[in-house]
């Protein structure tokens, strides 16, 4: 019967697999209803192992979200290992959710969230174990609809054929309205099917159907025009942006998992958006414009969300959290409401300047000063200029040695390599930075117990930003470049030994950037690494490059194109890009003025504190920019109760 | 709300009063390792407000101790720990608040006040197992079970975390029987045959746990169930564990605390 646990024939299976905690739910704040009280029955995926999905908060919102309403259930699935994989093809076990164990198969709805597109052979793995058809072409009305989001949706074009929609954008209010159209749609006994279904869906103009578009091609490869082939769908699809955060304080009850994850603390978006315009910063880019959440809000959440689930740690999260219109009050605020309890809070803020040194100072009361993190991104200050990373070499001097000064043993900064008009001496200047920075920390401290980490990723072009265009560096310059860098940083033993020195390969990136930029014929890549075994691909221990590198040879040429057109070729202002149809609200014009920005070494100011710049999102999306200060205070928790707490129901 | 933050020597509230609870590992959540129990333990601790009292020193430790952990994948009905309070609870209202605030299926099932001295883990000396054997036939086990009862010492192997381990599962068995399959606990359902084994093994060292025995099993009696279950998905349950008596009872390790006359008579 649909919705009936599948837990018998997987427990079976579990005391022969590794860590099996992870299969079986139990999560404090998980919500389990009967199958018959909903109308509509959604599962959520982050299709990755559970330890590094369950904290999804995107996934944790939306199923709280979904779970509220009274006529809908939501279950969430994660990527099960190759071991228990196996073991479920072998003895027939579907792909299930934690929650009841029931088969993905049986819902109508089965949302992805894609942080990464690394994780597209995940969610193959995790079709083809509910025994969906791979092609969405292939499905009927017993399959669910598949739906993905989160950023990597901004450009589904490379899954175009294995999923049925995409949400470009903030997905509580897009999950509701969905929810709504599958609620009349069932009501009405399913009128024309699932094609019906799809056809409501992409006339709401903010849901993207990949059928309803035709894509042709031009001779040599490029793309000609994307158009709608089905009356009433529009020509593009508009992102969807959470207006007044205040108005979604969710998580409520964060999900508190029994088994070990990635990140064990209780996070609280204190903003969304940011327009510093990291040039390469696809998030920065598509979450426009910045939206604060506001103190009080703030305050409340931290309380009631350590109240429930037990976590010790809280995280503020945003893209760039220091940049909060009250976060000294919120950081004080918190401080000192936690004082004298073993609450923690962090800041992931990585922002070069003194002012963030102050933050860490009020959040690290209680004496641990472990580590500090700046990201500069660039080593010279020429292409922090073109990737529109304002901090001079100065700056971030003093900022570190600042840092050292007031008790950090520890500092880690951030670089990425690979990036475009990149040259080897922009990559060694890294190094003399490092030396600079031991040197003028050791004078400022009198001490040698100071280190600092390099650690250095490899620059991905991604849509929806000026760098859309750009064009990859070979994996072998990366490679040579970091070597290069290595060995310039040890060039001097003393300050040398005082610098670690962490660096991803170039090979991972290229393909992240073939499925960045990818379009449709991508699609065909994907499919051949996962038939080869391709699972786990954001898993250095799991990724091979051989393995991407030979699909790609196997099923590109027949496609006319190949593996550099898509990575290392830089594309033209007229090129029809494969996302062009989707639109996040950034006018391409100004992207493309922003790009040629890059090239003159121009650097752009935030709007937040500068006039407007026309980037196009808010008089199209019609949203505003939301930020304080509000002028409030956080107030002195009342003593708690040190009285046993019984939960209701108990 | 939290635990006291970092404190010098000497600053933390001392014990007042320490509480022993029973509590068990059900269904699905038999998967919980103990470090998992743990942490999801002390997180329930923090949420039902219970005043738990910390070790000195810079990183404080809430002070629990455990007399037993149940391994990965076994199920248990018994399983004791003890906690250390800053102030003093009402051990039934504990068991409400605990429960309430762990996940179905961790449930904490009663409290008593520590009243004597001696740690639990001293009044632990042996376990009662049920362990179902999905595609194994009740003859079958019978069989197995009488050729096990025949032998004076049979050599198992596990992996340890010291490498390979030979030692003998014979004689930490006090009692070991085929349960005839009528007795089954209602509302399992299965279409394959599924005998039960009843045990009784005495804690020793090396540890001598269910799946030994029935690798003991395989040994003297080529214990195969049918595909596609194997040995190693058999269901093991702990039902009970505490003090061996003489007559082959086991006695609750929190009797001695609950009744402390009745225990000093015996
Ligand atoms: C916490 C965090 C992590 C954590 C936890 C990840 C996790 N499991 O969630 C850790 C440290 C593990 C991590 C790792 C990585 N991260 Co990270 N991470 C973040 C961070 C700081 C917060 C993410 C978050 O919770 N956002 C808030 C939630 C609410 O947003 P959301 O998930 O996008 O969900 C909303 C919508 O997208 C939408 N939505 C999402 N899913 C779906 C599904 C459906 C069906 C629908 C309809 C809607 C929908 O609705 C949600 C609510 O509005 C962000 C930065 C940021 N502030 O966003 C970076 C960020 C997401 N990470 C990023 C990256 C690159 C990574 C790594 C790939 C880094 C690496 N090279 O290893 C890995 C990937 C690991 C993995 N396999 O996922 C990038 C993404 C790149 C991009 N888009 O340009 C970001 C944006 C940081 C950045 N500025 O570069 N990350
Ligand atoms: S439209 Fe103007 S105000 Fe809005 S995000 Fe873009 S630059 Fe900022």
């Amino acid at each position: 019967m649909r919705g009936d646990s599948v837990f018998p024939q997987l427990e079976l299976l579990l005391p022969l697999v590794s860590k099996p905690i992870q299969y079986v739910g139990g999560e404090l704040g998980a919500v389990v209803k009967p199958w018959e009280s909903a109308t509509v029955r959604w599962v959520l995926s982050y299709p990755d192992a559970y330890e590094v999905g369950l904290p999804n908060q995107g996934v944790q919102i939306l199923y709280e979200v979904l779970n509220e309403r009274e006529d809908t259930l939501a279950e969430r699935t994660y990527a099960v290992w190759p071991d228990l994989e196996k073991l479920m093809r072998e003895h027939d076990v579907p792909q299930f959710t934690v929650d009841s164990h029931r088969a993905v198969g049986d819902f109508d709805l089965f949302g992805l969230s894609f942080a990464t597109e690394l994780g597209y052979t995940n969610m193959l793995t995790e079709l083809s174990l509910a025994r969906i058809p791979l092609l969405a072409a292939d499905r009927d009305e017993s399959h669910p609809i598949v739906v993905v989001g989160g950023h990597a949706a901004f450009n589904p074009e490379p899954i175009a054929d294995f999923i049925d929609a995409a949400v470009l954008g903030d997905g509580e209010e897009a999950v509701l309205e969905i929810t709504d159209i599958v609620a009349a749609w069932k009501s009405e006994g399913c009128p024309g099917g699932r094609d019906e279904l799809l056809l409501r869906l992409a006339r709401t103009e903010s849901v993207y159907v990949p059928r309803f578009y035709d894509v042709d091609y031009l001779p040599d490869g490029r793309i000609q025009r994307v158009v709608p082939n089905r009356p009433g769908v529009p020509f593009r699809v508009h992102k969807r942006t959470t207006m007044d955060l205040d108005a979604w304080p969710y998580p409520k009850k964060p999900l508190v998992p029994l088994a070990e994850t990635v990140h064990e603390r209780f996070a609280v978006e204190i903003f969304r958006g940011c327009t510093r315009g990291c040039r390469f910063c696809q998030a920065g880019m598509i979450t426009r414009p910045v939206r604060e959440r506001s103190i009080t809000t703030v305050g409340q959440m931290v309380k009631e969300g350590l109240e429930f689930s037990g976590f010790d740690e809280v995280g503020l999260l945003s893209l760039s959290s220091a940049d909060h219109s009250e976060i000294g009050d919120i950081c004080k605020g918190l401080a000192d409401q936690y004082d004298g309890t073993n609450v923690s809070l962090s800041l992931p803020s990585t922002r070069v300047d003194a002012f963030n040194i102050d933050l860490a100072q009020e959040l690290s009361r209680n004496g641990r000063r472990t580590g500090l993190t700046f990201a500069p991104e660039g080593g010279s200050e020429r292409i922090r200029k073109v990737i529109n990373k304002m901090v001079t070499e100065e700056d971030l001097i003093r900022t570190v040695v600042t840092a050292y000064s007031n008790g950090w043993r520890q500092v880690k900064l951030y670089f990425m390599c690979g990036l475009p008009t990149e040259t080897d001496e922009d990559v060694l200047q890294i190094a003399r930075l490092a030396h600079e920075v031991i040197k003028s920390g050791r004078q400022a401290t009198g001490s040698k117990d100071i280190r600092c980490t390099v650690s250095i990723g490899g620059f991905v072009p991604k849509p929806h930003t000026p760098f859309q265009w750009a064009a990859m560096e070979r994996p072998e310059v990366i490679d040579g470049r970091l070597r290069a860098l290595k060995q310039e940083i040890n060039s001097d033993r003393s300050l040398g030994r005082a610098i670690g020195f962490r660096y991803h390969d170039g090979e991972p990136s290229l393909i992240e950037g073939l499925l960045a930029r990818g379009d449709r014929r991508v699609g065909a890549v994907i499919r051949e690494v996962w038939e080869q075994g391709g699972r786990f691909d954001g898993w250095t221990e799991h990724f091979s490059y051989r393995r991407w590198v030979d699909a790609c040879a196997a099923v590109l040429p027949g496609l006319g194109v190949d593996l550099d057109w898509f990575t290392t070729r830089e594309r033209e202002q007229a090129e029809v890009l494969p996302w062009d149809h989707l639109d996040s609200g950034l006018d391409k014009d100004w992207l493309w003025q922003d790009w040629q920005d890059a090239l003159t070494e121009y650097e752009q100011d935030d709007c937040r504190w500068t006039p407007c710049f026309d980037c196009g999102v808010c008089p199209s999306m019609d949203t505003s920019i939301q930020i304080g200060p509000t002028g409030r205070k956080l107030l002195p928790l009342t003593p708690v109760n040190t009285g046993l707490r019984v939960p209701a129901g108990a | 709300m939290g635990k006291p933050k970092n404190q010098p020597e000497g600053g933390q509230a001392p014990v007042v009063q320490r509480v022993r609870l029973r509590y068990a590992k059900r269904g699905p959540l038999r998967f919980t390792s103990h470090r998992d129990f743990a942490r999801a333990l002390e997180r329930a601790i923090l949420r039902a407000g219970v005043p738990i009292a910390y070790s000195q020193g810079f990183t404080p430790h809430p002070k629990i101790s455990y007399a037993s952990a149940a391994p990965t994948g076994v199920a248990s009905e018994a399983e004791y720990l003890e906690l250390g309070l800053r102030e003093r609870v009402e051990p039934g209202q504990l068991v409400k608040a605990l429960d309430g605030s762990l996940s179905p299926g961790l449930d904490v099932l009663e409290a008593v006040e520590a009243t004597v001295p001696g740690s639990l883990a001293d009044r632990i000396t042996a376990s009662q197992w049920r362990i179902e054997l999905p595609g194994v036939g009740d003859d079958q086990l019978a069989t197995a079970v009488a050729a096990f009862v025949a032998q004076s010492e049979i050599l198992v192997e596990r992996m340890t975390k010291q490498g390979r381990r030979t030692f003998d599962t014979r004689d930490a068995v006090v009692h070991i029987a085929a349960v005839r399959s009528q007795t089954r606990p209602p509302g399992v359902v299965e279409t394959a045959p599924c005998a039960i084994l009843d045990l009784v093994v005495r804690q020793v060292t090396p540890s001598v746990r269910p799946d030994d025995v029935l690798s003991g099993l395989r040994v003297v009696a080529d214990l195969e169930p049918s595909a596609p279950h194997s040995l190693r998905s058999a269901r093991a349950t702990r039902l009970a564990q505490g003090t061996l008596t003489p007559q082959g009872e086991i006695v609750d390790p929190l009797e001695a605390d609950r009744d402390p006359v009745v225990i000093g008579e015996r």
